[in-house]
């Protein structure tokens, strides 16, 4: 998102636009990343309920993948995930951009 | 011509409200401002007007209770001194940089410590630097008069800052003074209707206010409020002709008296300047070229035209009611040294702390800058930058005529 000059903003700091953080990418303040493995997964939805963030996202109501533009790497969902299932794992961030 | 009426400033500033009827005033009192609030909460009180008045716990709450109500989309005003004006020192800050057009009758004392109730700038020229505009008046005429210009000074849309109107303390808030009313029509036809942006009240437009703004916005935010100051440069010069058309009074940026011809002068804010006018013309039935500035806006600070009316002038005493202390000299010197720094004609510059505590400033005193400022002009020597005068415990150098 390109960022606007002074005189392009609304006076004193509003914000005109209801619900809008959804334009605030936070990704980039994430040192850990989550991958989840979905063979492991049995998609009982704790992540999903648990994330801070709605960085957990769902095709056809299952647990498929993670928001990255706006997941900022808690590990809440890594936590949360049921000790016998351990699908989540935190990545450190610059291993994974290494990886790719 | 208006109705001539004889009344303190405080109550002179209380009249002018009742003639503007704001939506909301929050208050707490403080000495010498209590008698702005006091006689402003009888209008209320007999339904002389429709403002909802909200008798906060602090100044602090004062403030912060008008910000809210501003956000709510309400025209809104207040009044305060010294400690008061202190302890909303951070909500001060935040009502200018969140652009609401908040008016503030300053009643001007110093600040503790020693404690102290009477009348210097202490308090408002601590808070030059919060976004604020800041207007000083020299008599109980001239602040209702302000009082009435700063709601359309700060509605413009061009500005949509605070502004604070500013009497001196007992002087003029307490003293019993002569002045003309306008009558409320005319008040009310002047100050128009306030046309709230984006109120809070309006819940089919919701949005957000006081929201984070860190490295990626604050600046431009701060540069947007910077633009609205200078803005209010022309606004304050229209308002004040406008006013001048209704009510034939009235200054724009600052008074000249027998500026034109002068070769020494002095530059002092508020009701000094009636004392000094007083020598001024004494002085001048001897034949001495003296003159008297008394600026009317200290903020924005009108640098280009204050620098021009001293221009011509050889040898100026800038006389503060305020000092700061560490720097060379008090806060208004500091504006006028840095104003003139940049013309070509500079005149030679002193300073005098004066005042403080509301100690009195008497026509001797102003003969002793007058005398000093001649001998200043006539060797081209400056003895002392800046000091205190009429002060004990050391010999003033001009104390003997």
């Amino acid at each position: 998102m390109k960022k606007k000059g002074w005189k392009e903003l609304p006076i004193g700091g509003l914000i005109l636009e209801a619900a809008n953080t959804k334009n605030y990418a936070t990704g980039d303040w994430r040192t850990f990343r989550p991958v989840i493995d979905l063979d492991k997964c049995t998609n009982c939805m704790r992540c999903w309920i648990f994330c801070p963030d709605s960085a957990v996202c769902l095709v056809e109501g299952k647990v498929n993948h993670f928001d990255y533009e706006h997941c900022k790497g808690c590990g809440i969902c890594a936590v949360e995930c049921p000790d016998n299932v351990k699908a989540i794992a935190m990545i450190e961030e610059a291993k994974a951009k290494e990886g790719k | 011509m208006g109705k001539l009426v004889a009344l303190t400033g405080n109550i002179a500033v209380a009249t002018a409200m009742k003639q503007i009827n704001p939506d909301v005033c929050a208050a707490y009192p403080i000495t010498p401002a209590t008698q702005v609030m006091e006689q402003f909460s009888e209008y209320v009180a007999d339904g002389l007007v429709d403002t909802e008045l909200i008798a906060t716990e602090s100044e602090h709450s004062a403030m912060s209770a008008c910000i809210g109500a501003a956000a709510a989309g309400g025209r809104v005003m207040t009044s305060t001194s010294s400690q008061g004006l202190a302890l909303m020192w951070e909500m001060l800050y935040i009502a200018a940089g969140m652009r609401f057009p908040i008016t503030l009758a300053c009643v001007n004392r110093a600040l503790s410590a020693p404690i102290n109730i009477h009348g210097d700038h202490s308090d408002s020229m601590g808070a030059r630097d919060s976004g604020w505009i800041q207007i000083y008046a020299e008599n109980a005429q001239e602040a209702y008069d302000n009082q009435i210009q700063t709601v359309r000074i700060a509605e413009h849309m061009d500005v949509r800052l605070p502004v604070m109107s500013c009497m001196d303390g007992f002087i003029t808030s307490h003293a019993i003074d002569s002045l003309e009313l306008l009558d409320d029509k005319t008040v009310r036809d002047f100050v128009g209707e306030y046309k709230a942006t984006y109120p809070l009240l309006d819940v089919e437009h919701p949005v957000t206010y006081g929201a984070l703004d860190l490295q990626d916005y604050f600046m431009e935010h701060k540069r947007a409020q910077a633009e609205a100051m200078k803005n209010s440069r022309k606004v304050i010069l229209d308002v004040a002709r406008e006013y001048k058309k209704i009510s034939g009074r009235g200054f724009e940026y600052f008074e000249e008296y027998y500026m034109d011809d002068a070769e020494i002068a002095i530059v002092i804010l508020s009701s000094a300047a009636g004392t000094v006018k007083v020598v001024v013309d004494a002085m001048r039935a001897k034949g001495e070229k003296v003159g008297l500035l008394r600026p009317r806006i200290f903020r924005p600070f009108p640098y280009a035209e204050l620098a021009d009316a001293l221009s011509n002038v050889k040898a100026v005493a800038v006389m503060d009611r305020a000092d700061s202390t560490g720097a060379e000299g008090g806060p208004l010197f500091m504006e006028f040294k840095s104003a003139l720094y940049n013309n070509k004609k500079q005149p030679l510059m002193i300073n005098k702390i004066f005042g403080l505590g509301g100690r009195d400033l008497m026509l001797p005193d102003i003969e002793m800058v007058y005398r000093e400022l001649r001998d200043t002009k006539n060797t081209g020597k400056i003895r002392t930058i800046s000091e205190y005068i009429t002060v004990r415990g050391e010999e003033a150098a001009y104390g003997k005529a």
